[in-house]
């Protein structure tokens, strides 16, 4: 394997007075699909935030990020309901350096087709939803931190989902996600439990 | 010097260390301050255009010099906190805060003294009060800024920005001040721009100066050490504070 | 990290803000109302007498200017901050520095350019001599520059807090004095017919250093906000 994509040593992080990890280690190659497991409150989130270079406070340890992109979608869509899902995504390629010229490919991959200048405050949640994964298909390779990516999806929507992880990681790409569900497929996954020593 | 470095942000050293330096710097405060007042309040001569009345600028001015040094402490330790992520200078940073707002309240309060007897009211839009009355609404941002954030990681950051921000502004704020002062300037005597004072009258005040320095560095002493237990409860190093101040008080009081 | 080209996402950056504007009016408008509305309020307050007025219009105009600016920056970042859009912009390659710009310009497009061309009908409400209206409305268009960059600061620091908007006028209309002085007195002094060009330079000093150094202090209150919250 070669040099990891993103390499967590030594980390802690401690919020609100709780120290959440402490000396935690991660490495995650190239194809690499990790699972994030742990109750509720046992620091998922801001692991993932911690990883994607968006909380420092409270943090100890080194984290090196060692690729070209670096996708992250959290609990909030980052979506402007004042907005369509193609200027949405308009603004969002513009900003992470993508081409906007897929972004009606991307819509259509995750099922919104016709719907690319309705605007989202018309869209259901799970449309939102969609809106918010169909970054996934605009970016694809580099590294994917995915915070719980199956809430408010249907059945059909998280099967897609799946196979999308299984392409990216076949694409030399690497995902880290926290889910409370198991995965449809079968997919070669390392799990990485937290709040076991706790 | 890297060593230095690391032992400053150690909390249970700089708590020895900052008890020691108070061991001696308290008495020291207490004394000069003493000396301090009762020169300027009953030895220096009495000045020839306003009487005695003058006598309170051995308190307005220190607290003046005093609160406007002190933000510049505050954003020192701001920038220290936010470039080398040194948790001392957080601690330092938010201790100074209040402090600095209290020595301004102290020279608006003083400063509203000396003007009853001399313009015959108690508040004048002068320039240089008219600045002090500005620091003390920074002072206060900083204060309610910290107080607002839940995360009080979050909240020494925050505060750090902001009071380096204030560092820039506050010269911009002072020279308009003085030139919108200058625009309006009313007929009334001018008096904050002092005639060359007498030395019997300066000495004193060079006193008390040095002595508000001290009394600031004892206050931002005092204050970072409740800080740091505070932000150390449940740690051993406060634990054997504590146990440690039990032991002196006679093996009486259980444990 | 790849680089991305940063033109076209300040174009689209700008265009966002303008079309979410564009989107709910409202936002851009009630500063414009809040203006006016304290303006009727002096009159009353004071009396009409037309000499008077015209005495306290360039510390009205200014004030009210300073108070709907402040109004308006309070929600600058909100809807981003809630919505996820500001994650998102933090982990952008592009540089925050200049998406902090742009968010001002926008900002500044969206208030202080309304605020500047609305403001010689609010300074004949309140009496002003027109021969002044020449520097109003530059030291608004420069002044309203400095208050949204000023203001900004203020917003980025306290949009991840729930009661943010008392707390932002607290911190931020402190640093909001120089403009005001300078602002109404170069109004004054048009009205008496003097040279208002130091003050307006001034101004625009204080401009290029706002230019300069606040993008740094919003980029890092935006890290701070997002990072707390």
């Amino acid at each position: 394997m070669s040099e990891p994509l993103i390499n967590a040593s030594g980390l802690c992080l401690e919020r609100g007075g709780r120290q959440l990890l402490s000396n935690f280690e991660l490495q995650v190659g190239s194809g690499e699909l990790v699972l994030i497991e742990g109750a509720n409150g046992s620091g998922k989130t801001t692991l993932l935030r911690s990883l994607a270079g968006l909380s420092e406070l409270g943090q100890a340890g080194t984290i090196t990020r060692n690729c070209e992109q670096l996708l992250y979608l959290g609990h909030k869509f980052g979506i402007k309901l004042q907005l369509s899902p193609a200027e949405n995504l308009h603004w969002f390629c513009h900003s992470q350096g993508l081409d906007p010229a897929g972004i009606n490919s991307a819509l259509d991959r995750v099922g919104l087709y016709g719907y690319e200048d309705v605007l989202c405050q018309s869209l259901s949640a799970g449309q939102q939803r969609r809106v918010n994964l169909a970054r996934l298909y605009l970016s694809s390779g580099g590294l994917w931190l995915l915070d719980e990516p199956f809430t408010a999806i249907d059945r059909d929507g998280v099967k897609a989902l799946t196979q999308t992880l299984i392409d990216q990681v076949a694409g030399g790409g690497s995902v880290v996600l926290t889910s409370h569900q198991d995965l449809p497929l079968d997919v070669p996954l390392r799990r990485v439990i937290l709040g076991a020593t706790a | 010097m890297w060593s230095f470095f690391h032992k400053l942000g150690s909390p249970p050293w700089m708590y020895r260390i900052s008890g020691s330096i108070l061991s001696w710097l308290l008495p020291l405060t207490l004394l000069l301050l003493a000396v301090g007042s009762i020169w300027g309040l009953l030895y220096a001569p009495a000045d020839f255009r306003q009487g005695n009345s003058f006598r309170i600028i051995y308190f307005h001015v220190p607290a003046s010099v005093v609160a406007l040094a002190a933000y510049y402490v505050m954003a020192i330790a701001g920038a220290v906190s936010l470039i080398w992520k040194m948790k001392m200078a957080e601690v330092a940073m938010k201790s100074c805060a209040p402090i600095g707002a209290a020595l301004t309240f102290l020279g608006l309060i003083s400063g509203a003294v000396w003007g009853k007897p001399t313009w015959g009211t108690w508040w004048v839009w002068d320039a240089r009060i008219t600045s002090m009355l500005i620091l003390f609404f920074l002072y206060l941002g900083v204060v309610a800024l910290y107080q607002a954030y839940e995360n009080k990681a979050a909240a020494a950051k925050a505060c750090a920005v902001l009071s380096l921000v204030g560092t820039v502004n506050i010269p911009i704020i002072y020279k308009s001040v003085d030139w919108w002062y200058s625009l309006h300037q009313p007929a009334t005597i001018k008096f904050t721009e002092e005639s060359t004072m007498h030395s019997d009258m300066l000495q004193p005040l060079l006193l008390m100066i040095l002595a508000f320095y001290c009394l600031f560095t004892c206050s931002l002493l005092l204050n970072m050490r409740s800080e740091l237990l505070r932000q150390g409860a449940g740690t051993n190093w406060v634990r054997e504070q504590v146990l440690a101040r039990r032991g002196t008080k006679g093996a009486t009081d259980a444990v | 990290m790849k680089t991305a080209p940063l033109l076209p996402f300040l174009r689209a950056s700008l265009r966002r803000q303008l079309l979410l504007a564009y989107r709910r009016p409202v936002d851009t408008v009630n500063p414009l109302l809040f203006f006016l509305l304290v303006v009727t309020l002096f009159p009353l307050g004071i009396g009409p007498d037309p000499s008077q007025l015209s005495e306290f219009a360039p510390g009205i105009l200014w004030i009210v200017a300073l108070l709907a600016s402040l109004m308006a920056a309070e929600g600058m970042f909100r809807s981003d901050y809630e919505d996820g859009s500001l994650e998102q912009l933090l982990l952008s390659p592009q540089p925050l520095y200049l998406s902090a710009l742009s968010y001002v310009f926008a900002h500044w497009l969206l208030t202080g350019l309304p605020l500047t061309l609305i403001s010689p009908l609010f300074a004949m409400m309140l009496q002003l001599p027109a021969e002044a209206l020449p520097v109003l409305l530059a030291s608004m268009a420069l002044g309203t520059a400095v208050l949204s960059l000023l203001g900004s600061i203020g917003a980025a620091l306290t949009v991840s807090l729930k009661r943010g908007g008392m707390l932002i006028s607290l911190i931020i209309m402190p640093l909001y004095i120089p403009v005001l002085i300078f602002g109404s007195s170069a109004v004054r002094f048009a009205v008496f017919g003097n040279d208002s060009q130091p003050q307006l330079l001034l101004i625009a000093g204080m401009l290029s250093l706002a230019i300069a150094l606040a993008p740094f202090a919003i980029a890092a209150g935006l890290r701070i906000s997002v990072d707390a919250g």
